[in-house]
Order: structure tokens, then C-alpha cells, then sequence
């Protein structure tokens, strides 16, 4: 649960989060992007360190830690994953394979924390109208910012799941692996049923406040460009650029390189 | 905070929401843990001892009885708990019959838990608990969503199993039900006890019940307003209520 953790918004007025949700979409494809295009740990190490101004002047730091210490368990299995199936495939294990299986997980690693600080500094209603803003149906942006909006309630609620089935004698942690899958399912079942009977509680309290009335929505308040937001445009097309051209025209040494 | 629960005690923990009367509970039974301090449960501390360990002498009811049914027949669900603990089979058989019997559910034995109506599933989920017999019975809000016949039912039922010397905890706002009940009260607000006694004079006290945002029982807001009369102002229940004004009544009579 703790990764969701690093994804959960909550109000704090900065001068990040004060920046169109659009831009910041744009700065964090950017870093993805980047992110794609390098298979070495330098370049990527730089990115991984680069977003950090934004965490500190956002003031998310210890939820953005949070998602990150969340992160590291995929992390570790991604590099364990390409490390064993490096070695079968190349049957060798030298520093080149280590180095490639180090920066896959770092490449997952920066791919978490630049989407991680994107959700921690945009409210959903902020999300919302950015989507609206560029045209996607309203059913649609409805749908995301619901589901976006239910991910602590439902992981609240799993909680208290949980507690129930354990007051009545269930350990979770017994048996061997298939008997502890199956020890989840007095858990996932009320969870889902739940889920379901709350979907259709939601659905009929919109259509009792009239969903769908008027075909065309006006929102009281409208995204708005600012200085801000155009230094970051700047910023993430320089990125860009910067990253394209490091990657065809400079050689990146590999992290050997560095070793006596 | 302090606070002990002797064997056979049948306790009301009272206030308003989000007091802490559910996290106070939780602690009963292991669920959370101490952060400071320690819970003792048979001289054992709860920090020591396994949720489920823990569970086979304290029974916890939960609030909302769709956050633990899961199984396909009412009666797997209230052999469910059975099962974990280790029960033998032809036991469990047992179990399970007497705690259908005990709380009239019976006819629904072979039917989904998803298929009874609320105040059913809420009985479903409390022989699911009661049918390992427990020695401590907790209930967390065991009055919400029941009609006033199932409400009384469970009155009863609660004083019954009191008196076969089982220590009930219940967690309510429920001021009519304990003035009724008539257990020991303990009044909590901001996660602090503010007041721990007899049920008439905790529920009578109206700076206390005031400061805790609860409203006393009917019958003591109106003793409340007619002090003037002479009568006492410590009465909660209808019928000792009943009793007093018949009194009264024969006296101006004569």
C-alpha cells in the first residue's frame, strides 16, 4: 500500500503546485522519454537526482520518499529478472550485464518518482480540467479522476477487511505460498463486493443529481498559462534536446570506465 | 489512559464520533498495538500474543457486517472462523448448529450471506464470532441498521449471554439501548475516559453527557425539566420512570 502512498495528493499551496497540470504532464514526459532512451546508469542517475528541486520546493519530500522506499521492492525484482535472464541469454555476468540490469531498475525507479511528484502536486480537480481542457470526454475524465479520487478509500477499507477476518482467526502469513494467495481471498471477496455495491450507490446519486443534463459543461474556474509555466515548457524542451543529443552524438561511457 | 474491564463486566463504551471508542476496542484484541503504555488481556500483554491467538478468547464484532462475509452459505461463513482455529469437524457441525439455533437463523443455513437483508447479515456476522464461544464478546456498534424489534432481540440477547458470565463490550451512541441495558458506561471524548460508572448516573449527568455531545435518554430530559416537582433527576429508565410518577400521581390523588 505504500506505493499508493506516494500518489496521494494533499493540499499544500506551492509554487509547483500552482503550475498548470498540463506543463507539469509535459516536463514529467520528458524524463520518461529520457528515461527510455538510455540503457547506462550515468545518464540515468542524473535524471533520477534531476527532479529533486521540484520535490523540495513542493515540500512533498517525505511522501515522495515514501513512494520511492514503496517502489524499491519492484525495483529489486526487476533487477534480479535481467540480471538471471542477462546471464542465460548471454551466458556471461560481467560488469556490462551488472550495469544494464542496474539501470533497468533505476530507469523504473526515475519512471516512478517523476509520475510520483506529477500526482502529489496536481489535485484531482486540477487533473480534471486539464483533461477536459484538451478535449477528452467528459465521461472519460469523470471516470479517472473517480478512480484516482477511491484508491485511499478502497486501500482504508481493505484495512479494516482485514482487521475483521483477523478478529475471527485468519493469519495471513500461514502456510505455504499457495495456501497464503489463498488466504487473500476472505479479504479480496468483501472488498470487491464493496466495490461494486459502491459503484452502483455512486452511479444513482449522479443520476439523482442530474448527470448528463447539459451535453456542454462550463467549469467555474479555467487553466490558465503563466510565466511559470512557459519556463518549464523551456525547461522540458531543453531536456529534450539535451537527451536526444547525448544519446546520438556522445558516447556514454559505461560505469567500467570509472574503475581502475 | 487507565482502565480495567473485570471477568463477567458488561460494558458500554460511550461518545461521540470519532472519540476513539473503535481504535480504544481495537486494542482489545491485539488489532493495534500500544504505542506507549501496555494492554493486558488475562495478565498476558497484547504486544506478545498474535491477533489470532488472541481472537479465540476475545470476539470482535465489526460495525458493518460486509467487511467480513465472503463465504458461499451462511453456514460456511460461521464455520470459517472454526476452521482457523483448528476445530475438529464433527465440533464445528455442532457449533455451527447451536449458533444458528441461537440466533434464529436457521431456515437460511444453505443461503448466500450476500442474499439476507442487512439486519440479517448483521446476525450472520455476530454467530459467526459468537459460535467459537468467546469468553469476552465485542460488539462495535451493534445497534445500527435494526429495527426496534431487533433491537430489543439483541438486547435481551446481550443481557443473556452477560449473565451466562461472558464479559460484553459494546461500542455505541446508542443512548436509549444502554439506558435500557443498564451496563457500566464509560464516557469517552477527544481519546480520553472523561467518565467511567453506573449507567444512571453517567447518562443523567447533563454537563458530562453535554460535554461528551450526547443526548441523555428521553425519559431523563423530562425529569430534567420537571426538577421543579420534586422529582429525582437520575432516572434513564422507562419503567423505574413509570413507577416514580405513578407515585406521584397517587399522592395528589389523596
Amino acid at each position: 500500500m505504500s506505493v499508493f502512498e506516494g500518489f496521494r495528493f494533499r493540499h499544500v499551496t506551492s509554487s509547483i503546485h500552482k503550475l498548470d497540470p498540463r506543463v507539469k504532464f509535459l516536463f514529467v514526459l520528458a524524463i520518461f522519454i529520457i528515461a527510455v532512451l538510455f540503457t547506462e546508469v550515468l545518464p540515468l542517475l542524473i535524471l533520477f537526482f534531476l527532479p529533486l528541486p521540484f520535490v523540495f520546493a513542493a515540500r512533498v519530500q517525505r511522501e515522495w520518499v515514501r513512494s520511492l522506499r514503496g517502489a524499491i521492492f519492484l525495483a529489486t525484482i526487476i533487477f534480479v529478472f535481467n540480471f538471471v535472464f542477462g546471464y542465460f541469454y548471454q551466458l556471461q555476468a560481467g560488469a556490462v550485464l551488472l550495469e544494464y540490469s542496474i539501470s533497468m531498475s533505476l530507469r523504473f525507479m526515475v519512471l516512478v518518482e517523476s509520475f510520483s511528484i506529477f500526482f502529489l502536486t496536481t489535485s484531482p480537480d486540477h487533473l480534471s480540467l486539464a483533461l477536459e481542457q484538451s478535449h477528452v470526454p467528459y465521461e472519460f475524465t469523470f471516470a479517472f479522476t473517480t478512480a484516482v479520487r477511491f484508491v485511499p478509500v478502497l486501500a482504508e477499507e481493505a484495512q479494516t477487511i482485514m482487521d475483521a477476518q483477523k478478529a475471527r482467526g485468519l493469519e495471513l502469513e500461514r502456510g505455504n505460498f499457495l495456501k497464503r494467495i489463498r488466504n487473500y481471498i476472505p479479504i479480496l471477496i468483501p472488498l470487491i463486493v464493496s466495490a461494486i455495491r459502491r459503484s452502483l450507490e455512486l452511479a444513482e446519486a449522479m443520476e439523482s443529481r442530474a448527470w448528463g443534463a447539459s451535453p456542454k459543461r462550463t467549469n467555474l474556474y479555467t487553466l490558465k498559462m503563466k510565466s511559470g509555466d512557459f519556463v518549464l515548457i523551456v525547461l522540458s524542451i531543453l531536456l529534450l534536446t539535451i537527451g536526444l543529443y547525448l544519446r546520438y552524438f556522445v558516447s556514454i561511457p559505461p560505469l567500467s570506465y570509472f574503475l581502475p | 489512559m487507565s482502565l480495567t474491564i473485570p471477568d463477567g463486566e458488561f460494558v458500554a463504551i460511550m461518545g461521540q464520533n470519532g472519540a476513539g471508542k473503535t481504535t480504544l476496542v481495537k486494542h482489545f484484541n491485539g488489532l493495534l498495538k500500544p504505542t506507549k503504555g501496555e494492554v493486558l488481556v488475562d495478565g498476558v500483554s497484547t504486544r506478545s500474543v498474535s491477533v489470532a491467538k488472541l481472537a479465540r478468547k476475545i470476539g470482535f464484532v465489526f460495525q458493518n457486517p460486509d467487511h467480513q462475509l465472503f463465504s458461499e452459505t451462511v453456514e460456511e461463513e460461521i464455520a470459517f472462523a472454526l476452521r482457523n482455529f483448528g476445530f475438529e469437524e464433527a465440533t464445528i457441525e455442532k457449533h455451527v448448529t447451536w449458533a444458528l439455533n441461537l440466533l434464529d437463523l436457521t431456515e437460511y443455513r444453505k443461503a448466500s450471506p450476500f442474499m439476507l437483508s442487512g439486519g440479517e447479515r448483521k446476525r450472520v456476522a455476530l454467530a459467526s464470532v459468537l459460535a467459537w464461544d468467546p469468553s469476552v464478546v465485542i460488539l462495535d456498534e451493534p445497534t445500527i441498521g435494526q429495527d426496534h424489534k431487533q433491537k430489543e432481540k439483541l438486547r435481551q440477547f446481550i443481557v443473556q449471554l452477560n449473565e451466562q458470565g461472558k464479559t460484553v463490550v459494546i461500542v455505541t451512541h446508542d443512548v436509549e439501548f444502554v439506558a435500557e441495558c443498564n451496563p457500566r458506561v464509560i464516557l469517552m471524548v477527544d481519546g480520553k475516559i472523561v467518565a467511567s460508572g453506573e449507567a444512571k448516573r453517567i447518562l443523567s449527568d447533563a454537563a458530562l453527557t453535554y460535554s461528551a455531545s450526547i443526548v441523555p435518554p428521553q425519559i431523563t430530559q423530562v425529569f430534567h425539566n420537571l426538577a421543579n416537582f420534586g422529582l429525582p433527576s437520575d432516572v434513564i429508565d422507562v419503567y423505574e420512570a413509570k413507577k416514580i410518577l405513578l407515585g406521584l400521581f397517587g399522592e395528589i390523588k389523596r
